[in-house]
């Protein structure tokens, strides 16, 4: 079971990692060089803080689901 | 028909709707006055969350907060929304399969405590105290705004719709009454804000017309940043917080909501962990829908404000500066005494407040839409408090009698159990009812406290009863306390004691009250591990709980002790 474990702990670690960067990061930490772009009529650091982050939480929840689906079945701990 | 006939139609309506679900999935056992007996769909349980979720301050006040905030305000948009990415993958599965009812259940399970459960008894008091308290007030403002009756019926008629369902019915009432209550707020919020983008934009989608163009070719956005910079304001898109504080509020709030006891509870109803991960998804799309259009009411909304009013005749102003001059919500004042409006950013000669709610509540009016697109809004909050309130007390209602009187006197039958699960949630009725009558001064400031406090204290614990099988009671009763404790006091301190040096120079890192929560965390995070790698591991059976709720194969329903 402890492959299981491990699997899923990486798992995480990718998409936390990708939920700081898309909010902390894009949001936030880089918003003033990314408004410097522009998304349609949005300066694009500030999409990211009030759109694309947002977005992206939706989507991570949604991959971390089906990837952990998959591994429950790969290792046999699914439930019926 | 004029705006206050379509009001009460439309809320009379909705009351009907709750009412009549609420008789139709009464709760005859404790399993389904605590967890709606652990049969709820995935799809409906994210409807209930996302309804639970938003509260008064998400459907009224928030896009009103971003539109005299800009580009700061998406600390709120960020934080309520980031935390359910954290609750999904790091709480929710994990939490459904140890298959209890409570929060402080898992926290004096896993630590093999009850002063440890005694302690997260009283965050989780706390905690939906100062929530709902907040809810019952909003439901008396809107009551009397729209169906003009004093604030005190209104709280009244209020308290006895939550009291007649969530007493009645438990979780399982409260469920599928808030899945009632979403597609009711959503349809309120989505309409106006579909019908004034189209009217700025051309383009229905609000998400899109925010990046759209307005009639003269120039980029919404980009517009009112040029309007508010002729007005003397900072930018809408350029943020005037410092970043350390901007990334601890974010933080605070996202680590807050992911530690909120309603919103845990909430996956306890559904039957298998894979349903606990999946409804998680569908919460979390479902305030999307509410949380990515915010920010467009809240542009569009400041925009036509700005647009109808400034360097207008005062003898000319449209219908609803009038119509919420009553309210207290808008006030003029003509400094100068041109006959004309000037709202500008400095206050010795700005002639125009408007409260930030206005955005929200009268953004129907504004944009001159139909009278009953006003009416629906009022229907849409009363469903955003209603639902959260209910939650709230079912939180209360169940700390008080499983994890206060069943804990130290586990002989009582079920049927003694629920009525006196029952008898709390009737009592958090009236306390919360009165509290909506007569509010104290500070409501607004605790709210920074509940998330302050679910992030300090809850967060760590959890997190680490799950992936750690080395933290033991000792490390997990000092961190909560050590969290609560500094938590609390730095708000206090700032808020209430010394309010007068409540300014970045003055703050912890310039770390406002609002995000110390996400340093109270760190605190927690350290202390816990430092005292437990002091003190003996956790006994073997604990350790093999810790093994069994990482892997989700045969859950089972929640189970009773």
């Amino acid at each position: 079971m402890s492959a299981y474990w491990k699997k899923n702990l990486r798992t995480l670690l990718i998409l936390l990692f990708v939920w700081f960067i898309v909010s902390f990061g894009f949001g936030i930490i880089l918003v003033e060089p990314l408004n410097q772009f522009h998304f349609g009529g949005y300066p694009l650091g500030f999409w990211f803080a009030q759109q694309g982050s947002i977005y992206s939480f939706v989507l991570l929840i949604f991959i971390y689901v089906i990837r952990m689906n998959f591994l429950d079945r790969e290792f046999d701990v699914n439930e019926d | 028909m004029d705006i206050l006939t379509w009001t009460y139609l439309l809320v009379g309506l909705s009351f009907i709707l709750y009412i009549g679900i609420a008789i139709w999935t009464r709760a005859g056992s404790t399993q389904e006055f605590y967890v709606a007996g652990g049969g709820v769909s995935p799809l409906a349980n994210g409807m209930a969350t996302a309804a639970d979720w938003m509260s008064a301050a998400s459907f009224i006040s928030m896009a009103g907060l971003i539109s005299f905030s800009g580009y700061d305000g998406s600390v709120y948009l960020m934080g309520w929304t980031g935390g359910y990415v954290l609750l999904a993958l790091l709480l929710a599965p994990y939490l459904r399969k140890f298959g209890k009812f409570t929060v402080p259940d898992f926290v004096g399970d896993r630590y093999y405590s009850n002063k440890a459960r005694v302690v997260a008894v009283i965050c989780a008091l706390f905690i939906s105290f100062t929530y709902v308290a907040g809810q019952m007030r909003g439901v008396g403002i809107v009551f009397s705004r729209y169906l003009e009756i004093p604030i005190e019926w209104g709280v009244v008629i209020g308290m006895c719709i939550v009291f007649f369902y969530a007493v009645l019915g438990g979780m399982k009432g409260i469920t599928y009454t808030q899945v009632a209550q979403f597609c009711v707020l959503i349809f309120a919020y989505m309409v106006p804000a579909i019908f004034i983008s189209m009217q700025l934009t051309g383009n229905p989608v609000p998400q899109l017309g925010l990046g759209g163009e307005v009639a003269d070719g120039t980029p919404l956005l980009a517009k009112l940043d040029g309007v508010l910079a002729d007005l003397g304001f900072a930018e809408y898109t350029s943020g005037r917080k410092g970043m350390g504080d901007m990334l601890a509020i974010t933080l605070a709030l996202m680590v807050g909501t992911a530690g909120l006891p309603h919103v845990i509870v909430r996956f306890f109803t559904v039957p298998r962990v894979k349903d606990a991960r999946l409804s998680a998804g569908y919460a979390l799309f479902f305030i999307a829908i509410l949380y990515t259009t915010a920010p467009a009411v809240a542009a569009f909304g400041i925009y036509n404000a700005i647009n109808s009013t400034s360097e207008k005749n005062i003898s000319e102003l449209p219908n609803w500066v009038q119509n919420w001059q009553k309210t207290n919500l808008i006030a003029v004042d003509d400094k100068n005494g041109d006959g004309k409006i000037q709202y500008v950013a400095d206050p010795a000669r700005n002639e125009l407040t408007i409260d930030k709610d206005i955005m929200v509540l009268a953004g129907p009016e504004i944009a001159n839409l139909p009278n009953w697109v006003v009416g629906l809004i009022a229907a849409g909050a009363m469903a955003a408090a209603l639902s959260t309130a209910a939650g709230l007390l079912l939180v209360i209602s169940t700390s008080v009698s499983r994890d206060l009187v069943k804990t130290f006197n586990p002989e009582i039958s079920e049927k003694t159990e629920l009525r006196i699960a029952r008898f709390a949630a009737a009592g958090a009725v009236i306390f919360a009812g009165y509290f909506g009558v007569n509010p104290p001064g500070f409501v607004a400031e605790v709210v920074a406290f509940a998330f302050g406090l679910a992030a300090a204290s809850f967060f760590p614990v959890i997190i680490l009863g799950i992936f750690s099988t080395r933290i033991n009671k000792e490390g997990a009763i000092a961190g909560m306390v050590t969290g609560l404790v500094f938590t609390i006091g730095y708000i206090v301190y700032f808020k209430f004691v010394n309010p007068v040096i409540n300014t970045p120079d003055h703050w912890w890192f310039g770390v406002s009250p609002e995000g110390i929560g996400s340093v109270g965390m760190a605190l927690n995070f350290v202390v816990c591990f430092v005292v437990s790698k002091f003190t003996p591991a956790p006994p073997q059976d604990v350790q093999d709980l810790i093994q069994n709720i990482r892997i989700p194969k045969g859950a089972g329903a929640a189970q009773d002790h």
